[in-house]
């Protein structure tokens, strides 16, 4: 099998072993369940849509997605695995890259496991499904985004603490650069705006998925990812 | 042995740490079917000159071959034919031995159809046939210290590098670490470091002294005894003789020269950080 496969394999295994994985799981289900029925009951809505739950996620992906890449590579580091690793016949991108996929499998697990709502939904009445999809799709390459700012941080540290709330600062200051500049239109504010992970995530959620957004969010990953990479060499030489 | 084939070769490595110079200038070479032991008081450069031949780290100047593949240039595919056991085992602990192996088989590139029998005579030759299905995380010291070195031999490398491959360990399982040791130096390449002279003297075909950084002996027994006569055919003498006295620059010297080696000769103290665990088994 492939090395990045096989990396992904075991640490996806390693976070179900352990209670991160369910913790995680089980918070997100709690928070996005909640939102969730908050919509059904408001008195004044009178569609069915999940449009609530998609605007709110974002705020917390940049929450829960710290909370599962913060161990990726702190804890290699923490328990002098990392060592070893790197000193198998698999190169810094292919663990990079391995730890990534395995975040990136256990959020879309947490995303699968509210599918239940839009499908309950569908079953009281005629659930335009196209947003929906969007949304999800939206979530996943936001998540994306997010894991992978997560594992950069991760490389720099041994400490898990230190990972998630450096994560933390990182996603939330993504999310929220948009707002912060919504009321300027100076160069700075746009090109804030456009860093900004917000403004990318509200076409999706309408369910119009631009190839412009899902590339901001690629790019994101990929700069993420080859500074993580970057980071294990400079270790290295 | 000169005719035996070089599987090592180390020229003139320097390493400086920021402003602390940990390698001075360190050079080498070991051929197949040799065993040879890795000597110094701690802070010489063991540690350092095994992680730059396994490509953990790189060395300021110099250059370093294993399999005559040089370590910079390219690097996988000199780890691809090392085993590896650093200092401190290198575990997962919330994985199964056997997965563990079998994830480690797998990255140093075993194929899949022969992985199995690779995992277990692994297993078998380290003899951890009794703890195969269980957690890393349960196992005393000494199993902990044999699933480390079934990582490192998995794969049957050409050359196997240990870090004090035996503290932790029982006598028995000394005796039984060495005489795999000793059978898997027949036609690999094993360098290995310890505190231990004895186990230098039972298991080395030849011995490489360093000190602060620099080669101060290197050679088989009869060697070192004929040039140092002061030793008395004694390598703790000798150890001392070249270690202790002279020479030991000054990083090293407070924290390592002396006190460090009074311990040494006495096993139960030289692996004494870990100890705490080794009596929950």
């Amino acid at each position: 099998m492939n090395p990045i496969l096989s990396i992904a394999k075991r640490e996806l295994r390693a976070s179900f072993t352990s209670v991160t994985a369910y913790i995680v799981i089980a918070l997100f289900l709690l928070i996005a369940g909640g939102l969730f029925w908050l919509e059904i009951f408001n008195a004044a809505s009178t569609e069915l849509s999940m449009r609530t739950f998609f605007t709110r996620a974002p705020f917390f992906l940049a929450f829960f997605a710290p909370a599962i890449s913060m161990g990726l590579l702190a804890e290699e580091q923490r328990s002098k695995t990392l060592e070893l690793l790197m000193t198998l016949p698999v190169t810094d991108t292919q663990v990079v890259v391995g730890k990534f996929l395995a975040a990136l499998t256990l959020l879309a697990i947490v995303l699968g496991a509210t599918l239940p709502y839009p499908i309950s939904l569908a079953s009281i009445g005629d659930l335009d499904w196209g947003p929906i999809i969007g949304g999800y799709v939206g979530l996943l390459f936001l998540g994306a985004a997010y894991l992978s700012v997560g594992v950069l941080v991760s490389s720099l540290t041994r400490d898990q603490m230190v990972a998630i709330l450096v994560s933390f600062f990182c996603c939330f200051l993504l999310n929220t650069f948009g707002e912060l500049a919504s009321h300027t239109d100076g160069t700075v504010a746009q090109v804030l705006r456009f860093i900004s992970t917000s403004g990318h995530f509200e076409n999706v959620s309408r369910g119009v998925i631009d190839t412009r957004d899902l590339l901001y969010y690629l790019t994101i990953v990929l700069l993420s990812l080859s500074g993580a990479s970057i980071v294990l060499s400079r270790r290295r030489w | 042995m000169s005719k035996a084939e070089t599987t090592i070769e180390v020229r003139d490595l320097t390493k400086y740490y920021g402003d602390f110079q940990a390698l001075r200038g360190i050079s080498f070479d070991v051929h197949r079917g040799e065993i040879v032991g890795f000597l110094g008081p701690n802070g010489a450069g063991k540690s350092t000159t095994m992680k730059i031949l396994t490509c953990y780290m790189a060395a300021t100047t110099g250059t370093a071959k294993v399999m005559n593949i040089d370590v910079t240039t390219d690097s996988i595919a000199v780890r691809a034919r090392i085993g590896y056991l650093p200092e401190s085992v290198p575990l997962y602990d919330q994985m199964v031995v056997f997965d563990y192996l079998d994830h480690l088989a797998e990255l140093r590139g075993v194929p899949s159809s022969k992985r199995e029998a690779a995992v277990t005579h692994a297993v078998e030759v380290c003899g951890l046939g009794p703890v195969v299905a269980k957690k890393i995380d349960e196992l005393s010291k000494g199993y902990r210290q044999r699933v480390g070195l079934a990582q490192a031999l998995v794969h049957s490398p050409d050359v196997l590098i240990l870090d004090e491959p035996t503290s932790g360990l029982d006598p028995n399982q000394i005796v039984d670490i060495r005489e795999l040791i000793r059978s898997i130096g027949k036609e690999k390449t094993v360098l290995l470091s310890t505190h231990i002279l004895q186990e230098i003297e039972v298991l080395c075909d030849r011995v490489i002294l360093i000190n602060g950084g620099t080669v101060v002996a290197d050679g088989n027994f009869d060697e070192l005894y004929a040039a140092y006569p002061a030793a008395e055919r004694n390598l703790e003498k000798l150890f001392r003789l070249l270690t202790a006295s002279t020479g030991a620059p000054k990083a090293v010297a407070p924290k390592a020269a002396a006190p460090a080696d009074a311990g040494k000769y006495l096993p139960p103290e030289s692996s004494a950080a870990p100890s705490t665990e080794s009596s929950e088994s």
